[in-house]
């Protein structure tokens, strides 16, 4: 167990805040994508406030940690944590997919202070990824490279490309996050592409595979910490999640894959969250 | 006349959802296929009712077109849907080697072009989608401007045999164009609007900035002709020509980088038969950002007043 129970609480309370200011946020700006935000609050959240070794003072130190987040629509909880880990104002964030802002819609590197690789067409985090990581291996730097995937983005055949590349090069400074909520975007999973076993394909282009509940801080830390200690082999960490989880209306729901909130949502969700508008 | 300025808006995507469907009850031969992005194409209206002759491949486009190519050779009439930005550059291969290259009757639905999918950011803006189809052989390109011709065109695509990029938005526009005596052929530019001054060339969205243009540059005295080109290849080489000979000064806007689209084709036409001074009104070759629609159109250059400011340079140079 890697955490101590007041990080756990401090991990868990900081996931809840996130959530509400998540809502808060979308609602205000009326765009923007709320299911795969939530789904992946707590893996992103104790990677950076865990996990990674990166440094807001120092963003472009070269042995920094590489996050990529290869589900570019979770941006909004990407920017909210990036802020509140001090890479940028967290009064900025009301300025999200805003004409000016440096926070788009989707991560663009060369805009915002934190982001690694500019995303949001589906299935390019991991090929460039798998770069980052061995760029690593010839500086001789000990960095890791964490790429977050959806698991609709899964399906883009270039994901399965560099898969069998990691493998061939032996990328064990490369750690994949599957936020396997079993949603996408036309509805789930298993009616718009069934994605069958997805650890058993991992598995057989050669990945060293652990299976978690992704809603759970302690889980991801200690996955995070074994992946290290696998060596010739990438990991993934195969992360069992809910889309929307959070909010008892878009859990499960693809309708809350990119919907503007409403007033009466805006009031319910809050709630579900423990606050009263 | 076949333009009229109507308060009445449709959604560009909920007109093509709704004309796919009715195609597909005409003719039992049009298939549909989408990659992941069916709730936003509005292809899931012709699912919903043929679900045996529709295809979600998933996130994954090029899979999508290739098999929409496969479809094709065995005289099916796909209709393959995702965003314009992923159509050209997650599946140019299938697009050019499959297609193009074979001739095959596959129709490109790009949806969400331009910038009119706003607030996802420059990575969902499709600004080099028309510079690249029409650098394929073989290759039919045609733009939607308004609800009316979002209908007629999707028919026309369909019937038309051979290879179309169907150009299409996100938006929701006002109905410009009179479906009663609108008339829309696959090759052939519309001119909206009579002028001896100099000729606005318009595709897409622009067009109705380019209306609204003309009746600016009107009350300063300035006839400005407006033509509609909503066939960017093949293009109507004569009319442009006829319109140059005629007003001696041609302006083309689009929802595009400068480089590359309408306005090049249209270059391309003038400067070898009859060179007038042009301006082109696009994208000038820059990212764009996310943002309100509207707005983002005026700060990257694509309004009524930018078109009347090119259309004073172009003027000024004609003399
Ligand atoms: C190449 C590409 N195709 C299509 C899209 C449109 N799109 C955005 S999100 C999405 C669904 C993604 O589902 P998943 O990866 O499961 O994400 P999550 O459920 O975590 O939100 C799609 C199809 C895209 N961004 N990029
Ligand atoms: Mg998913």
């Amino acid at each position: 167990m890697s955490l101590s129970n007041e990080r756990k609480r401090f991990l868990e309370e900081t996931c809840l805040g996130l959530r509400r200011d998540l809502i808060k946020l979308l609602f205000g700006i009326q765009t923007g994508h709320p299911g795969g935000s939530l789904s992946s609050t707590e893996i992103m959240t104790t990677l950076y406030f865990e996990k990674l070794r990166v440094d807001p003072k120092n963003p472009k130190d070269p042995n920094r940690d590489r996050f990529i987040l290869g589900k570019g629509h979770a941006a909004p909880m990407l920017y909210m944590i990036l802020a509140a880990r001090g890479f940028f104002p967290q009064d900025d964030l009301v300025t999200l997919r805003q004409l000016d802002s440096h926070l788009q819609g989707h991560p663009c590197a060369k805009k915002t202070c934190g982001v690694e690789l500019s995303t949001g067409p589906l299935g390019l985090g991991l090929p460039a990824g798998l770069g980052m990581a061995m760029a690593a291996k010839l500086d001789g730097h000990d960095y890791r490279t964490v790429v977050l995937m959806g698991d609709g983005e899964l399906q883009e055949g270039i994901v399965w490309e560099a898969a069998m590349s990691a493998s061939k090069f032996a990328a064990d400074n490369l750690l994949v996050i599957v936020d396997n909520n079993g949603v996408q975007l036309d509805g789930t999973v298993s009616e718009i592409m069934p994605m069958g076993d997805i650890p058993a394909k991992w598995r057989s282009f050669g990945w060293n595979v652990i299976e978690i509940d992704g809603h759970c801080v302690e889980a991801i830390a200690d996955a995070v910490d074994l992946a290290a200690t696998v060596k010739g082999v990438p990991t993934v960490i195969v992360a069992k999640t809910v889309k929307g989880k959070g909010v008892s209306f878009m859990e499960g729901k693809s309708a809350w894959h990119g919907k503007p909130i409403g007033k009466e949502e805006y009031a319910n969700a809050m709630k579900e969250l423990g606050v009263t508008v | 006349m076949s333009t009229i300025m109507t308060n009445t808006k449709r959604a560009i995507r909920d007109v093509y959802g709704e004309t796919l469907a009715q195609l597909g009850r005409e003719n039992p031969d049009i298939v549909a296929l989408d990659a992941d992005v069916g709730s936003s194409s509005k292809s899931i209206v012709f699912g919903k009712e043929f679900p045996k002759r529709y295809y979600n491949v998933g996130v994954a486009e090029a899979n999508m077109v290739a098999m929409a190519a496969g479809l094709a050779t065995a005289g099916k009439i796909p209709f393959a849907n995702t965003f314009a930005a992923f159509m050209v550059l997650r599946a140019a291969d299938p697009v050019r080697s499959l297609i193009a290259y074979t001739g095959l009757n596959v129709k490109l639905a790009g949806t969400y072009a331009g910038l009119s999918d706003s607030y996802d950011g420059a990575s969902h803006h499709a600004i080099a989608d028309i510079a690249f189809m029409r650098a394929l052989p073989n290759m039919t390109v045609v733009s939607v401007s308004d609800p009316v011709e979002a209908e007629l065109a999707t028919r026309a695509v369909a019937a038309y045999k051979g290879p179309v990029y169907l150009r299409l938005s996100r938006a929701e526009v006002p109905v410009i164009l009179d479906k009663a005596s609108y008339n829309f052929e696959i090759g052939k530019g519309v001119t909206l609007v009579e002028g001896k001054d100099l000729t606005i060339v318009a595709t897409g969205y622009m067009l109705i900035k380019a209306l609204e243009a003309a009746e600016i540059l009107a009350k300063r005295g300035i006839q400005a002709r407006v033509v509609n080109i909503h066939t960017i290849k093949p293009i109507d080489a004569a009319l442009l020509i006829r319109c140059a000979q005629e007003t001696g000064a041609v302006v083309t806007a689009e929802e595009h980088n400068v480089y590359g689209g309408l306005g090049s084709a249209v270059a391309e036409v003038l400067t070898r038969q009859c060179p007038v001074p042009m301006e082109f009104v696009g994208i000038e070759d820059t990212f764009t950002e996310s943002g309100d629609y509207e707005k983002l159109l005026a700060k990257y250059g694509l309004s009524a007043a930018h078109i009347v400011s090119k259309a004073e340079l172009a003027l000024r140079r004609k003399g």
